[in-house]
């Protein structure tokens, strides 16, 4: 962890880690090909996609070839094309998830440490999370309106759900022995609450967010498709479709599934960081 | 068939007046009663723990061994009887408690010394009565590992310490132990053993440990206290007054090894009951 306490442990410790270097030092020589496997899906697809432009199997006006399609990319999310509608379907994504977190969390908590309350929510909750969000966008539209409250409403509604069932679970789930163990020691229901219910929630609620915040931007942008929308990666895919201006379509769909993909890492490293325990 | 052979168990005595244990008890239990799936595990059980000894619990599985100093200990709800400590009740009294699944009883989001140092923060201590408290323990436990580290950084036996530790920690009048070295590799078993040997010996702390190792259950204890089938009811309470410390050479004493060879007998009585 920190300096000093690595310090300390190399006195108790050295003959480990000697050996651990002497068993390690051969293979750190070689190219360590095993970092290289997970490029070999995303070359082998760029390559069959690049041949079958190449051979006409697809008529370019539906598939155009790789390399045009990334510098379509490059060039939008460098200029006007794609990146402000980039940035406002991440605000908005962001918007909904920040909402559905601020009341799905406690609220979840808070169900999730009274079973009989989350007993009598549970099929509302199930059948909602069940519900495919966007069968309720025209629910919404009526309510909101067509604008851009409706777009983050909707959102942040489908990814409240997820939070509030993976945060509930998580108490519900808390491992019975550590609240014994607090219980012995004499903690309160409220000490427990926040020294060890909240704390055992902490990585299923992590999940939850995870999902949630994917769930957010697949409702954005399916939102942004057919909401009466001016921007957004949504719009501007649907739109590069209607007028087949297919490069840019690709592009805009690259560029949703990055920012998709980055959100997923990102929240995957949060986790690593907040959750250290989690799997040990 | 079965009330007749547990005819004495079965009597229904009109409910006694308290009736207080000998000199020199600690815990008294009387009348307790817990079903379980509307069978009773325990009915009107009586049962005096001296003070200051360690006391053995061994009996045949299912027979509620841990059930029993989880009652003692509050875990679980007991469905009549009564329990004492010197005469208070639970809630007046300081206990603490090391289950044998270290790995899902130390708070993996808090570091090892805050772990131990939790059920003082519990009391409201500060910083300084608390500092002054892990020196304590730290010292008395010869503690060669890195206390900074979070628990899942350390080895199983060092977890187990460092459980032990935290129920000490607040000088608890009773500690119970639930099988404390099931899940360790032997070596750590017999380290954590000698460790808890001289934490007896120092402060004199009043034990419960279920054991299912007969030979680890009357090396540590005063008392073996050997239970049947449930219905549970004492089978035995075996008295073995060896001296601490005790050693290896202890294991192969007449006094030990008759002990021993009477707890078998009595332990297999039972179960072919």
């Amino acid at each position: 962890m920190t300096p000093e306490t690595s310090s300390a442990e190399t006195t108790a410790q050295a003959p480990w880690q000697s050996n651990d270097t002497a068993a390690y030092a051969p293979t750190q020589q070689r190219f360590d090909w095993g970092k290289a496997l997970p490029l070999v899906g995303p070359v082998v697809l760029l390559l069959i996609w690049d041949l079958v432009v190449r051979f006409g199997l697809i008529k370019p006006i539906l598939l155009p070839a790789p390399i045009d399609t990334l510098l379509t990319l490059i060039n939008g999310m460098a200029g006007p094309v794609l990146l402000p509608h980039f940035w406002v379907t991440l605000e908005r994504t962001l918007y909904a998830f920040a909402i559905a977190t601020a009341v799905g969390m406690p609220l979840g908590i808070a169900l999730g440490s009274n079973e009989r309350a989350y007993r009598s929510v549970e099929f509302v909750i199930d059948f909602f999370r069940s519900t495919p969000a966007s069968a309720l966008i025209p629910l919404f539209l009526l309510i909101f309106g067509i604008n851009n409250i409706n777009k983050v409403a909707i959102a942040a509604f489908g990814a409240f759900l997820i939070v509030i069932f993976n945060c509930a679970y998580g108490v519900i789930n808390a491992r019975k022995q550590r609240v014994a163990a607090a219980k012995v020691m004499g903690a309160s229901r409220w000490q427990i609450f926040k020294d060890v219910l909240f704390w055992e929630s902490l990585q299923p609620t992590f999940v939850g967010l995870r999902s949630a915040v994917s769930m957010a931007l697949v409702i954005v942008v399916v939102a942004e498709m057919f909401i009466g929308s001016e921007n957004g990666l949504g719009h501007k895919i649907i739109d590069a479709q209607q007028v087949m201006n297919v490069r840019v379509m690709y592009a805009a769909i690259m560029a949703a599934g990055i920012l998709g993909y980055a959100l997923n890492v990102l929240f995957l490293a949060l986790e690593k960081r907040v959750v250290h325990w989690s799997g040990r | 068939m079965n009330s007749v052979i547990n005819g004495p168990v079965y009597a229904d005595i009109p409910k006694p007046a308290f009736q207080p244990g000998p000199a020199g008890t600690h815990i008294t239990i009387r009348g307790l009663t817990k079903y379980f799936a509307g069978w009773p595990l325990y009915e009107n059980f009586d049962l005096d723990i001296p003070k200051g000894k360690i006391v053995s619990i061994f009996g045949p599985n299912g027979c509620g061994k841990s059930t029993l100093i989880n009652m003692i200990s509050g875990l679980v709800p007991i469905d009549k009887g009564e329990i004492l400590f010197d005469g208070k009740s639970l809630k007046d009294t300081k206990i603490g408690y090391v289950f044998q699944n270290y790995r899902e009883a130390l708070f993996p989001w808090m570091r090892t010394i805050d772990n131990i140092a939790y059920p003082l923060k519990l009391e409201g201590k500060n910083k300084n009565e608390v500092d002054r408290r892990m020196e304590e323990l730290v010292a008395s436990f010869d503690v060669k590992f890195d206390l900074n580290r979070y628990p899942y950084e350390l080895s199983g036996g060092q977890q187990q310490t460092a459980s032990i530790m935290r129920a000490l920690a607040p000088k608890p009048e009773v500690l119970f132990l639930d099988e404390p070295f099931s899940a360790l590799d032997f070596e750590m078993t017999l380290f954590i053993r000698e460790k808890l040997q001289e934490v007896f010996i120092q402060t004199g702390t009043t034990m419960m440990l279920v054991s299912h190792d007969l030979e680890e259950a009357v090396y540590l204890a005063d008392q073996v206290l050997l239970l049947t089938k449930r219905p549970t009811s004492i089978a035995e309470i075996l008295h073995y007054n060896d001296p601490r410390p005790r050693t290896v050479a202890t294991l192969s004493e007449a006094n030990f090894v008759a002990t021993k060879k009477r707890s078998l007998e009595v332990f297999q009585r039972e179960v072919r009951r």
